[in-house]
C-alpha cells in the first residue's frame, strides 16, 4: 500500500468534515411529531369585543400596561382604545388620546369641539393584537423570533430578535411596536403567562362592562365560542386573508 | 483528477462544514418547527416558557378579599361590584410583600373615565351616571362626597 502525506492529509480532511455533519443537521421534523412532543391542540384562544358595552374607560390599557410591564408613559401600548364620533356631514372624528389610557374624560375630539346634536352616532372600539390564523408579520420574520404556538396565540421570542422591523410593517393592524427598553418587536400576547395558568388576561379582568372576552374555541360549550358561532360578528380587515381572531359585536364600517 | 480542481472544492466543503459546525453551536437545538408548520411555527421551543414564566401582577377580587374579606363584601352589594379593586388601587402583585404598601389613585380623573359626560347616545356610556366636570364641584376630590366602595352611601 503506497501512502503519501498528501493521501493521509486528504482522508484526514474528508474523514474529519464528515465527523463534523451531525446526521440531525438534515433531518426534518414532521409537524405531526411536534405537536405531539408539545401536545395540546384542544386549546384555539379567541377574543370577542362587545362595542356595544364599551363606555371608553381604558381601564383595560391602564391593566396591559402595568401587567406586561410597558413603559407606562411613553406613547406605546398592546392595547388600545379609538373613540368613533360621526356627523350629520357624514364625517368621521377619530381619536385615542394616549392610546385611551386615561379613558375618555373631554367630548373634544382631537381638540375639535363638536355639536351633540350633531352627532348620529357615537361609540368606543377597544383594539388588540388579532392573534391571526395566517399571520403577516410571522411569514415576514427573516430570523424564526415571532411564531405562532399551537393554541393560536402569536409571540416574539425577544432573545432572538434582531430588531429589523419587518413584522411591524407587516401587520395590517398596526398592532406592533418597538419596546423601548428589550429593543425587540412587542405585541399582545392575549396575556399568555396568565391564560396558560387558568387566569382571565389583564384586559379581560379589568374591564367592568363585560366588553372584552377571551375564549376557546375548540371547546364548544365556551360561552364565547357559542358566541361566535352562533351570534353576527365582524372581524378587522378580513380583505387581507389573515384570518384574524378577534371578533367584534356591533361593528361599524368605518371600524378599519 | 489534478490538484487544481481539488484544492477549491476542498476549500468550499470545508466552508460549508464551518458553517454547519458554527450554526450547531450558535442555534439553541430547541431550535425547529415548533408549531403547526414551518411559515408559523418555527422557532425557539424554550421562548414560549420565556412568556408563561412572565409574573402575574393583576390577581383579581378574590385575591384581595383573602385579607379584606370587609372591603371587598362591602364592594360587592354595590354598583360598583363590576370594578376590579385593582383598577383603583394598583396591581397587587406580590402584596402584602412586594409592593407593601399600594399605590390608590384618588383622583378625580380616575372617576371621570366612567362618569364624565359624554353625549354618546348609542354607547353604554351615555346610561352612566355622569357629571360635567366643568360644573360639578370642579377641583373637589370625588372622595371629599362619595363613597367609591359603595357609591350609594356618602364619603365616611
Amino acid at each position: 500500500m503506497n501512502s503519501s502525506r498528501r493521501k493521509f492529509l486528504r482522508t484526514a480532511i474528508t474523514s474529519g468534515i464528515a465527523a463534523t455533519l451531525p446526521l440531525s443537521a438534515f433531518r426534518l421534523l414532521s409537524p405531526a411529531e411536534v405537536k405531539a412532543s408539545i401536545g395540546d391542540d384542544k386549546v384555539r384562544w379567541a377574543f370577542l369585543v362587545d362595542i356595544q358595552k364599551c363606555v371608553g374607560c381604558g381601564f383595560c390599557v391602564k391593566a396591559c400596561k402595568l401587567e406586561n410591564e410597558i413603559p407606562y408613559d411613553l406613547p406605546v401600548s398592546r392595547t388600545w382604545v379609538e373613540r368613533y364620533v360621526v356627523t350629520k356631514d357624514g364625517k368621521s372624528h377619530i381619536d385615542s388620546p394616549n392610546a385611551g389610557l386615561d379613558g375618555f374624560t373631554s367630548a373634544k375630539v382631537r381638540d375639535e369641539e363638536i355639536e351633540p346634536a350633531e352627532i348620529t352616532k357615537a361609540f368606543f372600539v377597544p383594539k388588540l393584537c388579532n392573534q391571526c390564523e395566517k399571520p403577516a408579520c410571522v411569514q415576514v420574520c427573516p430570523v424564526g423570533a415571532t411564531y405562532q404556538t399551537l393554541d393560536g396565540v402569536v409571540l416574539v421570542d425577544r432573545k432572538w430578535c434582531i430588531g429589523c422591523g419587518y413584522c411591524i410593517m407587516a401587520c395590517p393592524y398596526g398592532v406592533r411596536f418597538f419596546h423601548p427598553v428589550y429593543k425587540t418587536a412587542e405585541k399582545c400576547t392575549f396575556c399568555y403567562h396568565r391564560i396558560s395558568k387558568g387566569l382571565q388576561s389583564a384586559c379581560v379582568q379589568a374591564c367592568p362592562f363585560g366588553a372584552r372576552q377571551l375564549g376557546n374555541l375548540q371547546d364548544h360549550d365556551d360561552p364565547v365560542a357559542q358566541t361566535i358561532m352562533t351570534q353576527r360578528v365582524g372581524v378587522l380587515k378580513a380583505e387581507y386573508g389573515t384570518k384574524p381572531q378577534v371578533y367584534y359585536i356591533g361593528l361599524d364600517e368605518r371600524v378599519r | 483528477m489534478k490538484n487544481h480542481a481539488w484544492r477549491p472544492l476542498l476549500v468550499a466543503i470545508g466552508a460549508v462544514a464551518l458553517l454547519l459546525l458554527v450554526r450547531a453551536n450558535v442555534v439553541p437545538s430547541d431550535f425547529g418547527v415548533n408549531g403547526a408548520n414551518f411559515t408559523y411555527g418555527f422557532h425557539r421551543k424554550g421562548s414560549i416558557d420565556d412568556w408563561k414564566a412572565v409574573h402575574v401582577k393583576y390577581r383579581g377580587k378574590e385575591y384581595c378579599r383573602e385579607c379584606h374579606e370587609e372591603k371587598v363584601v362591602e364592594n360587592l352589594s354595590s354598583p360598583h361590584q363590576i370594578i376590579e379593586c385593582e383598577n383603583c388601587h394598583g396591581p397587587a402583585a406580590l402584596h402584602p410583600d412586594d409592593p407593601a404598601k399600594l399605590t390608590v389613585d384618588r383622583s378625580r380623573e380616575l372617576c371621570l373615565r366612567c362618569h364624565a359626560a359624554l353625549p354618546y347616545p348609542q354607547s353604554h356610556r351615555a346610561e352612566m351616571p355622569a357629571i360635567d366636570p366643568g360644573e360639578h364641584n370642579p377641583g373637589t376630590a370625588c372622595l371629599d362626597c362619595h363613597n367609591p366602595h359603595n357609591p350609594i352611601l356618602e364619603a365616611k
